[in-house]
């Protein structure tokens, strides 16, 4: 299964985090830490695979892609295959390029829900369920649309579901 | 903002006044992201502790928005700023019944990040809500949160309590494409194994899943198969083979043919015929797919599956050399060189095969590929070829960068030792490997170099020569001294040397290098190791030079010849005479430096008083050289020369290794109480309780003669002494002109080397293994030597195995075998159902076989608190086999029925027997099923 996701920045800074098997907040922080340093460690031109049994336990591995001031990373293990998983990163992004349109770091920033949200589509409980962006758009429109319709009765501030409509 | 102004103001209309003030200053989670975005560097923790106490106070109004955003707020500072979030799971709960669908997906947004099965404690309170949000009556996003909940942090009891409500989410009824069903199937997944109970409930919609024609369904199911497969013992799922099968034909869908191919790695190794149908589809998918992944998965798949099936692993090879050679994707390269090191030695031809890309890999500038071509190269190590590899290995550690270079250097240690070095047969080139490592400028490999010398000089009589020599090459060289990784592999040089001085050459020449004046940088207990070793070398010099005298004493009358053997010993006199004199000059300023820094007490204690024995040694034996001056008077005092050689008799004594079970076989003498309680014993110590240890140690303290030297008379002292070390000793010395200009030191162990051949390096390796890493006849030129190895407790060291999690699985699969036999079959293949009779006759018959195992379900769940100990879970899990196996021939047994001919029953199968345990190699329980047959 894949054990964790994590979006960080090149400064270290975790911009989207998700464990599929709980990790207390100080937990995480520490292994999103040591994931930096090994990444951070690292040249452009290597292979994107790093065995991570040192900080993830036996059997683990993370796959990373670098896109301009971001790291995507994926944490996983022996049930998950290392080249689809890059695959999956590649997925993951270009949905989220899809969603904001040129995605930038400001966009993950700005939008810790409707990150979730898109994840929670393609990966479920460490599972893999979703692997088309159109299918995962289509189904965080089809949320989004009902939150809003329901927001406008029930008054919901707006500049909660403003984050929804960007 | 403006967005937050209008925001409160339109909350206005529907908060209740107390939460008026909240709802109008209230910061939206953009507003804190920008506040936390602008604030100052080192700002940060205030401003984080100010944003938890408005949310502490926001998230207790009565307003769902305001407490909306505030828990939304922490949900996000606990995610992305590791903030604690535990203390408002409360506050997540209470939101969850929320009727808008944004409330409601923040609340389960919160929960699903911050719950956690065992520690929050108010998980329970949420059944009846997700119970309500499953059902089929509510919205499907609703569903969809709450099946994520189950998924991430569902404990046992959740579990148990929230099964039912997924079997109509499960079943195709509810709507054909479904966009639950292959969430609910990855929740089913979560549940089965964190609940094992549950099996029988939800396998059954889970193996339908596997027939339903909407691709996700089936990706979602066979991924759910993959992981419980892969995670626990495989056996349970092989009566589904033929159903993975039928989707492995079906499917085009690279994800589900890479899931299902790592369950098949799984159930090949378990099923030879099923091994033997997958050699077909696994060649075309290698053959035709374009997807790497897709390619990567067979080749695995055919690697730690099916090694035996040739054709496939040919195939296979290819594939990998053809990763191998991809210049422009190291991942290729990378999973390429992973894809050969599963092969295993059988198949060493594999990596022979693409020897020399495997060798150039040890130069990649990726440090994972590095990695990968050392693991390659060690696993292909024989006692063959263990010389060349090592001597490559050791001499690129040269080349390469820090970290790897001791990447290779303790490659080739742990290699090397494995089983009390049974790959070594030349010792005498392996200890002179070692001393080359320990040369390594990037060595920090010291305690384990050490551990080995000292491991060699107890266990290989024969290499004690070669070792004193190496040790003497490194305790001369005073550029190591300087290194702090070094000095215990100086240590145990020191210790060979001294314990196995009768080898060296020339003992004085050893003194003067143990004494040397940079010894003042070692560590106190090496420095002590270092001065016990000089009184061992002094002692047996003086030992030699007595029977010498003794000698030339005896042939004095015939002035005989005194032959070449004893030219040795001459040295020795020799040798022993200007001992003397160095040894004191060299001691007092050891001795100075051991009382001057009192710092580290322990320690210092242990060289203080070493040197000491040593000085009191040195004291005594300077009345023999009076007696040389005299010549005739040398029998005056014969009592020294018995200390002498009572000292050097003392010293020569062997050591050998112990087993660390050694204590054990010593029998307790009789009338020995081991038991008996010490305690009483207390009044005699108070009776006469002196110390008995500092008194000797003050009494020495009258021999101290011209130590309490200034401290700059001393460093004035050492640095003459250098200089007179270093004449000699031109041959470590740099160029004269820096040495003029910095005489204290020395070049750093550990500079670096220039990079000067970086490039041609992979040109170099490749080169230097013309050897072929086949193993193949070597002439061995020497026997090898001796190798004391104990019986017990040496070289393989029994780990306790792992208990905990294997019982777990051991329970889902059990349980998951039941719900296989108990409730009938995969409905999904129809052809089943004429066996189904026939297999529920079987089981009433057999009654015997299910009870047993219905009692080992119960000893099972009664024994979950005692899995503890190691052998015990063993125990019981042959126990297990053995109950076990009825039913899996039973199982085998149907499939190969079904296979060759399913209308018929009973003499069909029993006709069919006798081939399927010949295949199956299941013949011993096979007669005891006969009985229950018939």
């Amino acid at each position: 299964m894949i054990r964790a996701v994590i979006v960080m920045n090149t400064q270290g800074k975790p911009r989207l985090v998700k464990f599929y098997d709980f990790q207390p907040p100080e937990k995480q922080q520490e292994l999103i830490r040591s994931v930096y340093g090994v990444l951070s460690e690292r040249a452009d031109n290597v292979s994107n695979f790093v065995e991570a049994d040192a900080i993830f336990g036996p059997g683990t591995q993370l796959v990373y892609k670098h896109f301009a001031t971001l790291y995507f990373v994926f944490v996983f293990d022996s049930a998950e295959n290392e080249l689809a998983m890059l695959d999956l990163i590649q997925v993951f992004v270009e949905t989220l390029d899809r969603c904001f349109k040129n995605v930038c770091e400001l966009d993950i920033v700005f939008n810790f829900n409707k990150m979730h949200m898109l994840l929670d589509e393609i990966i479920f409980g460490g599972q893999v369920l979703e692997t088309s962006s159109e299918q995962v758009l289509k189904a965080v429109e089809e949320i989004s649309k009902l939150e809003k319709s329901s927001s406008a009765i029930s008054l919901v501030p707006k500049s909660v579901s403003a984050r929804f409509g960007r | 903002m403006a967005g937050g102004s209008s925001s409160s103001s339109s909350s206005f209309s529907t908060a209740p006044a107390p939460s008026l003030v909240d709802s109008l200053f209230q910061r939206s989670l953009d507003d804190l992201i920008k506040a936390l975005r602008s604030q100052p560097a080192g700002a940060e923790p205030s401003l984080l502790s100010r944003a938890v106490a408005e949310i502490r106070r926001e998230i207790r109004s009565p307003d769902p928005d305001t407490k909306a955003v505030a828990l939304q707020k922490l949900t996000y500072l606990s995610s992305l700023h590791g903030l604690d979030a535990s203390w408002a799971a409360f506050h997540a709960l209470e939101l969850l019944p929320s009727p808008s669908p944004l409330h409601k997906r923040l609340a389960y947004v919160a929960a699903s990040l911050s719950f956690h099965p065992s520690t929050t404690d108010v998980l329970p309170l949420s059944t009846h809500q997700l119970r309500k949000d499953l059902s089929p009556s509510s919205p499907p996003p609703f569903s969809s949160l709450a099946l994520h909940l189950l998924s991430l942090s569902a404990s046992p009891d959740l579990a148990l309590h929230l099964a039912p409500d997924l079997l109509p989410l499960l079943s195709p009824r509810s709507s054909p494409s479904s966009p639950l069903r292959p969430k609910a199937a990855a929740a089913a997944l979560r549940t089965l194994s964190v609940c094992p109970d549950v099996a029988p409930l939800l396998f059954k919609p889970l193996v339908d899943c596997l027939s339903s024609p909407d691709l996700r369904v089936v990706s979602a199911a066979v991924g759910a198969f993959a992981e419980l497969a892969s995670s626990g013992d495989p056996t349970p799922y092989l009566p589904l083979a033929p159903e993975f099968y039928r989707v492995l034909a079906e499917s085009g869908s690279n994800w589900i043919l890479i899931k299902l191919l790592k369950i098949f790695t799984r159930l090949a190794p378990l099923e030879p015929r099923l091994a033997a149908r997958l050699v077909d589809p696994l060649c075309d998918l290698l053959r035709r797919s374009s997807a790497q992944s897709l390619v990567f998965e067979c080749v695995r798949t055919v690697f730690s599956g099916l090694p035996d099936h040739d054709r496939a692993v040919r195939l296979a090879v290819d594939k990998v050399r053809e990763f191998l050679a991809s210049a422009d994707d190291p991942n290729l390269r990378y999973l390429g060189l992973r894809a050969l090191s599963m092969l295993g030695p059988r198949h060493s031809w594999a990596v022979e095969e693409s020897r020399e890309a495997v060798i150039r890999s040890l130069a990649d500038p990726d440090p994972n590929i590095r990695r990968e071509a050392l693991h390659l190269i060690m696993v292909m190590v024989f006692d063959s070829n263990v010389v060349e590899i090592s001597v490559l290995l050791v001499n690129y550690a040269m080349k390469s960068d820090p970290i790897f270079a001791n990447e290779l250097l303790d490659a080739v240690l742990t290699t090397c030792r494995r089983n009390v070095y049974e790959l070594i047969v030349d010792f005498d080139w392996y200890v002179s490997l070692l001393g080359e490592m320990a040369r390594n400028p990037h060595c920090t490999r010291g305690e384990e170099i050490e551990r080995q010398i000292v491991d060699i000089g107890l266990r290989v009589r024969d290499a004690r020569p070669e070792l004193v020599r190496v040790a003497r090459g490194l305790l001369i060289d005073p550029a190591l001294l300087g290194n702090p990784f070094l000095c215990r592999i100086l240590s145990a040089a020191a210790w060979v040397s001294g314990e196995y001085v009768e080898f060296s050459r020339n003992p004085l020449e050893l003194v003067e290098a143990l004494l040397q004046p940079r010894t003042s940088l070692l560590p106190p207990l090496v420095r002590a190791v270092y001065i016990q070793a000089v009184f061992k070398v002094l002692a047996f010099c003086f030992s030699t030079y007595i029977d010498q005298l003794e000698i030339s004493q005896l042939s004095s009358l015939g002035n005989s010849t005194t032959g070449g053997a004893s030219s040795i010993v001459e040295s020795n006199t020799a040798a022993a005479a200007s001992c003397i004199a160095d040894g004191i000059a060299g001691m007092e300023s050891t001795d100075g430096i051991a009382t001057v820094g009192p710092l580290s007490e322990n320690d210092e204690v242990e060289v203080h008083g070493r040197a000491r024995n040593l000085l009191g040694l040195i004291h005594m034996l300077r009345e023999i050289l009076t007696w040389k001056t005299e010549e005739q008077g040398f029998i005056k005092d014969n009592r020294i020369g018995e200390i002498v050689n009572l000292l050097q008799s003392m010293f020569s004594e062997e050591l050998g290794p112990v087993s660390v079970n050694a204590q054990n076989r010593v029998p307790v003498p009789e009338g020995l109480v081991l038991e008996e309680n010490l305690a009483d014993l207390a009044w005699t110590l108070t009776e006469d309780d002196t110390a008995p240890s500092m008194s000797i140690s003050f009494s020495l303290r009258s021999h101290q003669h011209g130590k309490t030297k200034d401290a700059a008379a001393s460093s004035v002292r050492s640095a003459s002494l250098l200089a007179e070390h270093r004449k000699r000793h031109g041959l470590y010395y740099l160029p004269t002109e820096k040495d003029e200009t910095e005489s204290n030191d020395y070049p750093r162990a550990n500079d670096p080397l220039l990079p000067a051949s970086q490039g041609d390096v992979p040109e170099d390796l490749v080169k230097l293994t013309k050897q072929s890493l086949i193993p193949r006849k070597v002439k061995h030129t020497k026997p090898r030597p001796v190798v004391i190895k104990l019986d017990e407790g040496d070289g393989v060291s029994t780990f306790p195995s792992t208990t905990v999690k294997e019982s777990k699985d051991d329970l889902l699969s059990g349980a998951i075998h039941d719900a296989l036999l108990g409730e009938g079959k995969p409905s999904s293949s129809q052809k089943r159902y004429s066996d189904k009779s026939s297999r529920g006759r079987v089981k009433d018959i057999a009654d015997t076989g299910e009870s047993v195992s219905q009692s080992k379900e119960n000893l099972e769940s009664g024994n979950r608190e005692h899995r503890s100990s190691g052998s015990k879970s063993k125990h019981r899990g042959h126990g297990k086999e053995r109950h076990r196996s009825p039913q899996k021939n039973e199982e085998k047994e149907e499939k190969n029925h079904r296979n060759s001919a399913r209308s018929s029953h009973h003499h069909e199968r029993h006709k069919h027997r006798p081939r399927g345990e010949a295949l199956l190699n299941v013949a011993p329980r096979a007669p005891v099923i006969q009985h229950f047959l018939l």
